[in-house]
């Protein structure tokens, strides 16, 4: 039996990328197999209580249930020892981007705005979804087409997103909206938001434009195994940044 | 119920408060020679209870093919079943019920009993690859139903989803048998390194035990006997029989427990499940023939004054008891550490074969570990069983006997949106289905979940099946047509079944009749495990599934493994492109509609003579299905069941919900008009086949003697069976996936 190679189309760079670890991850490994084994990378797992980034050129908050999210998602987690380092580490220019949980937990940090509430249902849902990508000139978006459709799971009890309606207009004046939910076509309608976000919001950067969170999960669609991969474009995007 | 003073002796009626009858109680006086106090009663009441010891069924059980094979260990053996898929590797797995609570505590209920197989599974060092469950509700339309169907789906949401484990397939069915008696089935499947097991065997006299996890107290009190008796009106009252679970302190068990398996300082390890501490102390013991001395004065409590007994059989969740290499301990402390779990030391191994319990100085139990486990000491009796009469009225009945369908179209819709069939997409939506990614086959796209083994390119399909209805009609037969439709089910994906785990649901035991279809589903089960070389790597049974005397439908639970060698290879139910070949493989031995879900539907009856299973053409079948999907020959294949062929074929239209194709169908009437349509004769599976691959198709069919015919040709936006009917497949996928969120969603 041999093991699935690593993707040779690919060369080999020196680049840094850790995958944090808190109690209660539970994607940790999937963004370390996608990064590694399907784009080649060299990455690793921080652990939560280590608090030395400074190899870093980019960081991943994974998905899970930091803490249990007890309390409020991704509430606690901001406490941890390496989530103190990694606000110092966002301010220096360093790349972050959180999926999910780590969305969830950079709202809690402030990192990004705003608050991830119960999803409109209020049931967990777990699905596909076609995302319309907003902007192309991101360390997180380069290698994708502007107003280009992907698709990737979403797996989420709070990914609602919200902002008060001032903030929301800024948010969308400073074009800070990478993604949003919409159909298969890439219309932004009613019926492709899972979750009652506002604006059908996906995922957002920060205004210096190197701190990423989304709730789609782009590491669960590398493999070609898992569906279409378009995954890969967002990582390399982000490889070839930081190269 | 509080007792001031342990070592007071019990009561003929104390034991009998707790589900234990007076030879049973006699028993245990002979066995320690002496009245046991309170606390050792409590100790073989919740050890002989029904759902620990297996008492009414082991004896059956023993007649089921239980080794061999690629079997690691024997049924029974270890907390669950071990299957070698080679490489060094092995599948651990098992299904088990958590019905009681689940119909009390529906969320709780549910969420416990997917915790509970989880940890059956990752306490032998296996890590979780994929969650399922089997689940029987009442009818909708009873708001109490939808209040436990929702419940329960949250559960079980809300315990897999934070733990991590993808919950990829399974089974819901509705039948007015199981209102206030849901059965709650969850089933795990596991991975592990063959030289990494960790045993539930304790042994080395003067080895450590350690209490690991979250604390104990007093919820979940006498669950085992719980699960034991049959649910009547105060219900409401054994709401304390429920635990409540923490998903985030088993995600960190796991964690632990893992790494634990790598630190070569664990000698035993058992989760504490039903019984608590009183089962996994006294089966570690026995199974290893020694003794052990626990000291409760240094189990971590989460509640003041807690008495022996109540410390004892607690079933508070995420608790492990482990036996330690002696001078190794701080190998164990380290990892505890690093996952933030409380640890104690709590006793040690003796030679004694006793288990013996102290508190505050006085030693409150001591009792002989081997006369408590199951496999042991534990009484195991043979009970009585009579046919019911009514069964040959039922299977006197003749379906051809009722009209033929007026309109066959509207009778596809109807059967399409009905519960058992429609799409539980607003069921497996709230479940995360692809964490993990390894999820190559998610829960609607084909007949089992294929999961991709981390770390190789090999793939597991897995799922449940019961057909309580059939069972309940013939359990013989019944048995053997779900051991059958698991096995095709996973060849459908391309896989080769290897190993079956069951659960068994039934009625009180000690009423004859019900023993009746208990005795013949086993004797069926046996028999179908034997034809196909799966054998039963081990399960759980669950009687006193009453209420009001009622019984719920007989309702065994396969849950069946396959591997293949390429998971990249699986294929799905669902046509993939328009022009290709449609082909029926197998062929009708026994038409009919018998048990049905057409007589379901339409005529609200459940009965006729059920179909017979021919094994050496189910052989042929699963063979060539292995071989087509290796191969790269078919495009899609999809098990002839629930709702007859015409069901079947407008599944594979819309089971990929994105990419829906259309299909003529050109099969003109061999008999009557329903049967051809609606009969669920097993053995038949529908298959797509690209053009250029038809002539290696037909070669690879006639090798295998699998008799096969071209029944139509993918494409287009309708389902349309020449003569019969045709539909826009638009409407048949808005009745097949909407038919369960409407029956939800009505006030």
């Amino acid at each position: 039996m041999t093991l699935p190679e690593r993707n040779t189309n690919l060369t080999k760079r020196v680049t840094r990328l850790g995958v944090v670890i808190f109690p209660g991850s539970n994607c940790d490994k999937d963004a370390l197999d996608a990064i590694g084994r399907i784009c080649g990378q060299d990455i690793k797992p921080i652990w939560h209580r280590d608090t030395n980034l400074d190899d870093m050129d980019a960081v991943i908050l994974p998905g899970g249930f930091s803490y249990g999210d007890y309390l409020r998602a991704g509430a606690i987690a901001r406490f941890a020892p390496v989530v103190e380092k990694l606000i110092a580490f966002a301010d220096r220019g360093g790349l972050v981007i959180g999926i999910c949980n780590g969305f969830q937990v950079l709202t809690e940090t402030k990192l990004l705005p705003g608050a991830l509430m119960r999803n409109e249902g209020l049931r967990f849902i777990c699905r596909e979804v076609f995302l319309r990508v907003e902007r192309t000139d991101t360390p997180f978006t380069r290698n994708l087409q502007s107003g280009q459709v992907i698709k990737f799971p979403i797996a989420h009890n709070e990914g609602n997103f919200y902002l008060p309606s001032d903030e929301l207009k800024k948010l969308e004046k400073n074009q800070q909206v990478l993604f949003r939910y919409c159909d298969a076509e890439g219309n932004v309608t009613p019926k492709a938001n899972p979750n009652g976000s506002l604006n059908n919001i996906a995922g957002i950067v920060n205004i210096k434009g190197n701190v990423l969170g989304m709730m789609p999960h782009p590491e669960r669609r590398c493999d070609p195994l898992l569906g279409e991969p378009d995954g890969v474009g967002i990582f390399e995007s982000v490889i070839d940044s930081i190269r | 119920m509080t007792i001031h003073n342990p070592l007071r002796p019990a009561t003929v009626e104390e034991a009998k408060a707790q589900a234990m009858n007076e030879e049973e109680f006699q028993r245990v006086a002979e066995i320690l020679g002496r009245i046991p106090n309170v606390t050792e009663l409590a100790i073989f009441a919740s050890m002989w209870s029904e759902h620990a010891s297996y008492k009414n069924s082991i004896l059956e059980l023993k007649t089921l093919p239980r080794s061999g094979g690629r079997l690691l260990v024997d049924a029974g053996e270890e907390n669950a079943g071990m299957v070698d898929i080679g490489d060094g590797l092995a599948v651990v797995f098992k299904i088990e019920s958590h019905n009681h609570p689940s119909a009390v505590e529906p969320f709780q209920g549910a969420a416990t009993g997917v915790g509970g197989i989880l940890r059956d599974v990752f306490t032998m060092g296996a890590r979780p690859l994929v969650a399922l469950n089997s689940l029987h509700f009442g009818n909708l339309d009873d708001p109490h139903n939808r209040f436990l169907l929702d419940g329960v789906v949250r559960g079980i949401a809300h315990y897999g989803n934070c733990f991590g484990v993808p919950t990829a397939a399974g089974e819901v069915i509705f039948d007015p048998a199981y209102t206030g008696n849901p059965l709650v089935n969850a089933m795990a499947v596991g991975i592990l390194k063959v030289d990494k097991l960790m045993r539930a065997r304790a042994e080395g006299i003067g080895n450590p035990v350690f209490y690991i996890g979250s604390r104990t107290g007093r919820d979940g009190m006498h669950g085992a006997t719980f699960a034991s008796e049959e649910l009547s009106e105060d219900n409401e009252a054994k709401r304390p029989a429920v635990q409540v679970g923490d998903p985030f302190a088993e995600k960190l068990l796991l964690e632990a427990t893992l790494e634990l398996a790598d630190t070569g300082a664990v000698v035993a390890i058992q989760d504490m499940g039903a019984a608590g501490l009183t089962c996994s102390s006294s089966e570690m013991a026995a199974a290893g023939g020694v003794g052990m001395d626990i000291n409760l004065d240094l189990v971590p409590l989460r509640e003041d004054e807690m008495e022996p007994w109540e410390i004892m059989l607690s079933e508070s969740q995420e608790r492990m008891l482990l036996v330690a290499k002696k001078g190794q301990e701080h190998k164990i402390l380290e990892v505890l550490e690093k996952w933030e779990l409380e640890a104690a030391r709590i006793g040690e191994v003796t030679d004694s074969g006793r288990l013996r319990i102290y508190q505050k100085g006085f030693e409150v139990a001591d009792v002989p570990a081997w006369d408590l486990a199951l496999g042991g000491g534990a009484p195991q009796y043979k009970r009585e069983y009579k046919r019911p009469v009514e069964l040959d009225e039922l299977e006197a009945f003749d379906p051809l006997s009722l009209p033929e369908p007026d309109d066959p179209g509207q009778s596809l819709l109807t059967l399409l949106a009905s519960p058992d069939i429609a799409s539980k997409e607003w069921i497996y939506e709230q479940y995360d289905q692809s964490v993990r990614t390894n999820t190559a086959l998610e829960p609607g796209f084909g007949d089992a979940a294929v999961i991709r083994v981390e770390g190789t390119n090999k793939g597991l399909a897995v799922k449940t099946d019961g057909n309580a209805r059939y069972v309940s009609l013939n359990p013989r037969r019944g048995a053997m047509l779900a051991v059958a439709e698991s096995a095709r089910n996973v060849a459908c994906t391309g896989a080769r079944p290897v190993a079956v785990t069951n659960c068994l649901n039934f009625g009180h035991p000690y009423k004859p009749e019900i023993y009746y279809f208990f005795h013949e589903a086993v004797a069926g089960m046996g028999e179908a495990c034997r034809a196909l070389d799966t054998p039963v790597t081990g399960g759980n049974v669950s009687f006193y599934n009453e209420t009001h005397g009622q019984a719920v439908l007989p309702t065994p639970v396969i849950g069946m493994l396959g591997v293949m060698d390429d998971v990249s290879k699986n294929v799905g139910s669902f046509f993939t492109q328009s022009g290709d070949d449609v082909y029926l493989l197998g062929e009708i031995l026994d038409y009919g509609l018998g048990g049905s879900s057409y007589l379901k539907v339409f005529h609200n009856k459940t009965a006729g003579k059920i179909p017979l299973v021919n094994f050496d053409n189910e052989r042929r079948l699963i063979d060539l299905l292995v071989g087509l999907v290796e191969g790269g020959l078919i495009n899609s294949a999809h098990d002839v069941s629930d709702g007859g062929l015409a069901v079947t074929l407008a599944e594979c239209c819309i089971s990929n919900k994105r990419t829906k194709s259309g299909v003529v169908i050109d099969y003109p009437i061999e008999r009557s008009l329903k049967e051809h349509l609606f009969s669920e004769s097993p053995g038949r599976v529908v298959v797509s086949v690209n053009r250029k691959d038809i002539d290696l198709f037909v070669k690879r069919a006639e090798n295998h003697g699998v008799p096969y015919k071209k029944i139509g040709i993918t494409g287009g936006d309708r389902y349309i069976w020449k003569g019969m009917f045709n539909l826009p497949i638009e409407k048949l996928a808005d009745a097949y996936y909407n038919a369960i969120s409407r029956l939800m969603n009505r006030e």
